[in-house]
């Protein structure tokens, strides 16, 4: 097989992924890196760089549509994005420090943690409660968009949420992804922002984030451009797709698709962690 | 002035630019990925791709001003990574924008957060 080849039948998995990702709202850059070492025999150095492209390209498209639509909340992302991007420059030293293997088995480790997050009825918890006096200070209060007009709610447990993301950072710099689920659950659970509010301030945060451990992997050669390319215009064009797609679509079954490709992905990457095969 | 969000006048007009400019970004680091692409097949294509032994990239593609330089020579792979420098820099050309829109409103708290973010980046970006 020729390099030509090669680029398609990884553009067409990538777009797939892309496709996706978007259809469950679980985004495609989970499964980047396992499509690329398990399927294509990809260094998972070379995997993490180009999903952390395509993360960046991702979330950037879907982030300009939110903020345009007032659901993101600006000052709540910029705060968030102090802890995600120190953790996603720690993510990315410790990946210089630990063997490919170690990596392997968290990354089986945070799919299965992801697969069982998708399977998951969610709830919307009350946005109500006492005023936080953090939150107050920080002038974090906001409101969104709904049917019924602007909807204020109150933002809580800020030091919380802080921490967590804290950990979403060193994942995404770790792995090579935008760790949508670990921020989303900061957000949604820790601070009880309304789940609209949690997701698309989530997405607009996960390019910041990808950029802080992406310039450290461009500079250690992680991100190889022949590799890259067909990598992030697959995952875009999919992600496009199925945003597009997304309103005419019964997703359930669709989750617990995923849900069980990501699984067996999983068994996969920590069955090679462990012998060593990768 | 009611909006549907609720939210000022002022901040959502910083919300439509800072759309506008990640819109904006991702178009042109796709276009300038998909030319290089382009290029980088009609020279490479025909060779046999080996991704299975790491061995990091030359200094053309794994610094910024190597890839300027690479770039500016037109060599096909430098134009790829061009591209993805330049999404790169999107998301934080978005904080250099939001901060200087805090700076607008005298937000100062703000303006000092946004730019502890931007430094982390221009570290990583830079010194990497």
């Amino acid at each position: 097989m020729n390099v030509l080849e090669l680029s398609i039948l990884i553009f067409t998995g990538a777009l797939a992924a892309g496709l996706l990702g978007a259809l469950t709202g679980l985004g495609g850059g989970i499964v980047i890196v396992p499509l690329l070492t398990l399927v294509f025999k990809v260094d998972i150095r070379y995997a993490i760089g180009a999903s952390l492209v395509s993360v960046i390209a991702t979330s950037s498209g879907a982030a300009a549509a939110y903020v345009k639509e007032g659901f993101t909340n600006v000052r709540v992302g910029m705060l968030l994005e102090v802890a995600t991007t120190v953790g996603a420059l720690t993510g990315a030293f410790v990946a210089g420090l630990v063997s490919p293997r170690v990596i392997a088995i968290i990354f089986g480790l945070v799919l299965l943690q992801s697969a069982w997050q998708t399977t998951r009825q969610r709830v919307e918890h009350g946005t109500g409660g006492p005023p936080d006096r953090i939150a107050r200070w920080l002038r974090l209060d906001s409101s969104y968009p709904t049917a019924e007009g602007p909807q204020r709610y109150q933002v809580q447990h800020v030091p919380l949420g802080f921490g967590i993301m804290y950990l979403a950072g060193i994942l995404s710099g770790l792995l090579g992804i935008g760790s949508g689920v670990v921020k989303v659950l900061a957000m949604d659970r820790a601070m009880r922002l309304p789940f609209k509010v949690s997701t698309t301030t989530s997405n607009f945060m996960i390019g910041v984030t990808a950029a802080a451990s992406a310039g450290v992997y461009l500079h250690r050669g992680y991100i190889d451009p022949g590799l890259a390319f067909p990598v992030m215009l697959g995952v875009l064009c999919g992600a496009l797709g199925g945003a597009r797609a997304l309103p005419n679509f019964k997703t359930p079954r669709l989750r617990l698709i995923f849900a069980i490709v990501v699984v067996v992905m999983a068994f996969e990457m920590l069955y090679n962690g462990i012998t060593g095969s990768i | 002035m009611t909006t549907t969000s609720g939210h000022a006048p002022a901040e959502e007009r910083v919300e439509q630019m800072v759309g506008n400019l990640l819109r904006i970004g991702v178009l042109v680091a796709a276009a300038v990925a998909l030319l290089g692409g382009i290029a980088f097949m009609i020279h490479h294509g025909s060779l046999v791709p080996d991704h299975s032994v790491f061995r990091g990239q030359p200094a053309m593609l794994s610094s910024l001003t190597g890839v300027i330089a690479g770039a500016s020579a037109l060599q096909p792979a430098a134009i790829v990574q061009l591209g993805i420098v330049l999404l790169i820099a999107t998301p934080v050309a978005r904080v250099l924008l939001t901060l200087i829109a805090f700076a607008l409103q005298r937000d100062w708290m703000y303006v000092l957060i946004s730019a502890i973010v931007l430094a982390l980046l221009a570290y990583s970006l830079i010194v990497g």
